[in-house]
């Protein structure tokens, strides 16, 4: 017979670390309130016989939040066999309001009265003994982060789940428990004896979610209000709050002979936030944190480790703890200076009159053929014009732009025809990524050329973009696990709430935006924070707009080819991207969806600890995990999709792997969606395929427009199409591209982090949706007024179309929020109450 | 009667009354600020809005749109 234990309490009171310590299972603990949003279950390490639900961290058991109504269903309808209440002994005023609810529940509980090491640093005092007479519950001291008195509180709560003695619940003021009587009379026929005293109670509080539950009739209903009129009448206030004082009064009653407070002055956590939140201080404080997190998770030690990830762990190989890295580098640096040499000697050669075609043919084939090379090297040397030919060649210092030149003979010629490119895996200890060691083992059992492909090109490529994110995302992890457990993001809250409560964001929406201009992944996965979900969808909607570094390629391409690199490009798109999320913000924020039930602001400002490293990394690990097993899944298809979608085709009139990618499926798709981007001024088939290709990686646009202009290989900001792409765009139509690409949906990483977030298919599909209309009509605004304005276009249904979506977007933008009915409540009771 | 909004920093006051309505409300007189708690206005965060208090031995801040409804004394 195994017994059923629920642990509640309060957010912060160390229920997260107590659950781990009764169950060992791994679980996050945090510093902010109201982290433990679903119920997890463990089987105590002790008595395997006994099962533990932790319920998530609640402050009250009113109907109004979520987490508070999940539990206190779970309680009702599920009755566990004992409640272990979870008290922070440091703050047991407002930690045994809570208690006062749960007694009335009709099952037996038992208090842990833990945080005692703090209580004792304090020199406060509390009498448990007394204590637990007056509640009329055992209560048990412990300190769950040392393990202290936790054997002991699964003993006492076994020995309550067994004798299942329900505690003596306290009165209330004699007209109250009056009411309460009359009340328990009404429902007497459809009640447990032992949980009528909650159900009197919720009724007297007017509680709709528990008046549904009895479906009263007329009569009923009109009983209960003449009932609850009464008492209000009398004691000259609202039943809610008539309660909620009682209960405060009884526990300054119960509380005041067991706890002796040691007066002092300010704690070490008042001196620090004396510091930390002052006037003056906090903003260059938030700006200095803000600052290390990013530079640390984005920058430096990010940058790094994405590039490992991404260029040595899923690309070529890497030189192991970088030994060998500098030599390799220093080797390349001096072949491509050869390069450069021999390439200067050629032109030369070739402005002189030899015949200079044999050898070139071979150096830029596909293959190269080192003999063959060599053989014409060796003609076009006996050439007796040769000796006479002496090419300059130019060096360009990257740092200084210092620009060197040099004389090139034919003797330095020949000796650059027998340098050969250096092999990373002759310097230090090399070690071979992951594609290539797969794909040579995959060469050697000779799979088929399809099947070869589809696991290197579409499953490799795809798992590589899922975990070359992870180094990164755990180094942001590991920074939010500390602010949360330090106790800082809650101030962070605090500091920013002001500006963005305007757009309908949380203060704490900050952080994942900040982390979003390095990359989207990390930085949506950063709206964990927010424990407000509606606050969360909306950043999770918002964050993408913010430029990525993956974008940047492609504002870099637009603004070489058609803006002559000029800077406000860049700046304006994060202008761009910022205008966004304060856009979106006002007009969501006014939905029912996104306005109704506004979340309090009425936070918990925890005290400062020092975080404790094993919290920190199993959050860390936690949170990395959950991406790549939710995540990661969708990237993965969507991945092998889009592989599929490239690769195959029509070519010679047969469907089949396709060596072009004009043949393949997806230029095939563009063409038939290219005249949907036609109001945006690029409708063709090449800009709707670089568009697709960029859900994959932002940074893929840049490569596609080389595929489709006939390019093998493009550099990352593609500076060899600049002119062709000059004579595709104009300025007004690749700005808008640019702006639809920005604002557009992300790529699949970034979608594979909003599903795992967003947890629910539909408002996924809106976020992504949401994006997509919105880039579109801003970039239809762009063409067609920008267009209007240079004479590119003249005036016809595209600009009527943008002038319907700018009326609209004024509209959401202006228009009045729907009032509720509560809020003209809000207003009544806000007069009575200053009257 | 005066409102905790209103209330200058580093000053106690008592509360007299909690006006306002629904989950906001109640989560307020939750979070023990009910009739008759001391609460010690602490600071304001630094763009001016919320505001920080000491109720019951614990830190709690709150926007002043919402500590209008709070009447003190």
């Amino acid at each position: 017979m195994s017994i059923r234990l629920a642990l509640a309490g309060n957010p912060n009171c160390g229920k997260t670390t107590m659950f781990n310590e009764l169950t060992g299972a791994a679980q996050y603990v945090g510093n902010w309130p109201g982290v433990t949003v679903e119920k997890k279950e463990g089987r105590c390490r002790a008595d395997k016989t006994v099962l533990i639900t932790d319920l998530p961290g609640i402050y009250s058991l009113s109907p109004y939040t979520l987490e508070e109504v999940v539990t206190r269903d779970f309680l009702v309808n599920e009755q566990p066999d004992a409640v272990i209440n979870l008290v922070d002994a440091s703050n047991i005023e407002r930690n045994l309001y809570l208690t006062t609810q749960l007694l009335e529940m009709g099952l037996p509980v038992v208090v842990a009265l833990n945080m005692m090491d703090i209580v004792a640093k304090r020199g406060d005092v509390i009498d448990t003994a007394q204590l637990s007479a007056r509640l009329g519950v055992p209560v048990v001291e412990t300190t769950a982060l040392k393990g202290k008195g936790v054997r002991e509180l699964v003993e006492t709560a076994k020995q309550a789940a067994q004798d299942g003695s329900v505690p003596q619940v306290h009165r209330f003021e004699a007209c109250i428990e009056n009411a309460l009587t009359q009340i328990e009379c009404m429902i007497r026929d459809v009640t447990e004896p032992a949980q009528r005293r909650w159900f009197a109670v919720k009724l007297f509080e007017r509680d709709e979610k528990v008046l549904a539950r009895f479906r009263f009739g007329a009569d009923a209903r009109e009983k209960l209000e003449t009932l609850v009129a009464a008492v209000e009448e009398t004691l000259d206030d609202d039943a809610e709050s008539i309660i909620t004082d009682a209960r405060y009064q009884y526990i300054a009653q119960v509380v005041k002979p067991c706890v002796q407070k040691k007066q002092t002055g300010m704690t070490l956590s008042d001196r620090i936030d004396h510091i930390v939140t002052n006037r003056f201080l906090a903003l260059p404080i938030f700006a200095l944190v803000m600052f290390l997190v990013y530079y640390v998770s984005v920058t430096t030690v990010g940058t790094v480790l994405t590039d490992w990830a991404n260029d040595g762990v899923f690309g070529e190989g890497w030189h192991l703890a970088g030994y060998g890295a500098g030599a390799y580098e220093d080797a390349a640096a001096a072949y491509e200076d050869d390069v450069t040499r021999r390439d200067a000697w050629l032109e030369a050669a070739e402005t002189a009159g030899l015949d200079v075609s044999a050898l070139t043919e071979q150096l830029a084939a596909e293959e190269p053929d080192a003999a063959a090379a060599a053989q014409a090297g060796a003609v076009l040397a006996a050439d007796p014009a040769a000796a006479a030919v002496v090419g300059t060649a130019v060096f360009e210092d990257e740092k200084t732009g210092a620009v060197v030149t040099e004389p090139v003979s034919l003797s330095v010629f020949e000796r650059t025809l027998a340098a050969e490119a250096p092999d990373p895996a002759d310097f230090g200890i090399w070690v071979p990524g992951i594609p290539v060691l797969l794909g040579n083992a995959l060469a050697g059992l000779g799979i088929a050329d399809w099947l070869y492909s589809l696991i290197m090109d579409g499953i490799v490529a795809g798992v590589g973009a899922v975990l070359g994110f992870v180094p990164q995302i755990l180094v942001l992890f590991f920074f939010l696990a500390i602010l949360e457990d330090c106790g800082y993001m809650a101030r962070v809250a605090f500091i920013m709430d002001r500006v963005f409560r305007k757009f309908g964001l949380s203060g704490k929406s900050f952080i994942p935006m900040l982390i979003g201009t390095g990359c989207g992944v990390p930085g949506i996965m950063a709206s964990r924070t927010i424990e407000q979900e509606r606050d969360r969808r909306m950043t999770i909607v918002t964050t993408t707009f913010i430029p990525c570094s993956a974008k940047l390629p492609i504002i870099a391409l637009f603004a070489g080819a058609l803006f002559d690199n000029a800077g406000w490009v860049a700046f304006s798109a994060y202008v761009i991207g910022v205008l966004a999320i304060v856009l979106s913000g006002i007009m969501l924020k006014k939905f029912r969806a996104f306005a109704g039930e506004p979340a309090p602001f009425v936070m918990e400002l925890p005290a400062y600890h020092v975080p404790t490293a094993g919290n920190v990394l199993r959050s860390m690990w936690e949170r990395g995990s959950s991406f790549i097993k939710k995540a990661g899944t969708v990237i993965l298809l969507s991945s092998v999709v889009l592989w599929f979608l490239l690769s195959y085709g029509w070519e010679n009139g047969a469907f089949g792997a396709v060596s072009e990618i004009n043949n393949s499926v997806l230029a095939a798709i563009g063409n038939a969606v290219a005249p949907l981007f036609a109001p945006l001024g690029w409708g063709t088939w090449e800009n709707a395929v670089a568009t697709v290709t960029g859900l994959i990686a932002k940074e893929n646009v840049v490569a596609t427009f080389g595929q489709t202009l006939g390019f093998a290989e493009v550099a990352e900001d593609g500076a060899e199409i600049w002119s062709l792409l000059a004579s595709s765009f104009t300025q007004v139509t690749a700005f808008s591209f640019m702006c639809f690409n920005l604002l557009c949906a992300p790529c699949f990483a970034a979608m594979g982090a909003i599903k795992r977030e967003m947890n629910n298919a539909k408002w996924t599909v809106f976020a992504i949706g949401y994006m997509c209309v919105f880039a579109y009509g801003i970039a239809l605004m762009v063409n067609q007024f920008g267009g209007l304005v240079t004479g590119e276009l003249s005036f016809g249904l595209g600009t009527v179309a943008a002038l319907a979506v700018l009326a609209l977007m004024l509209y959401l933008l202006l228009r009045k929020p729907s009032v509720s009915r509560n809020g003209v409540e809000a207003h009544r009771m806000s007069v009575q109450a200053n009257s | 009667m005066n409102n905790l909004k209103d209330t200058p920093c580093g000053t106690t006051v008592t509360v007299r009354k909690v006006g306002g309505e629904g989950a906001t409300r109640r989560r307020i007189m939750d979070m023990g600020i009910t009739r008759g708690a001391e609460v010690f206005v602490r600071k304001v965060a630094p763009l001016g809005d919320p505001i920080e208090v000491t109720v019951r031995g614990y830190e709690l801040s709150l926007r002043k749109a919402d500590a209008v409804y709070i009447l003190v004394e």
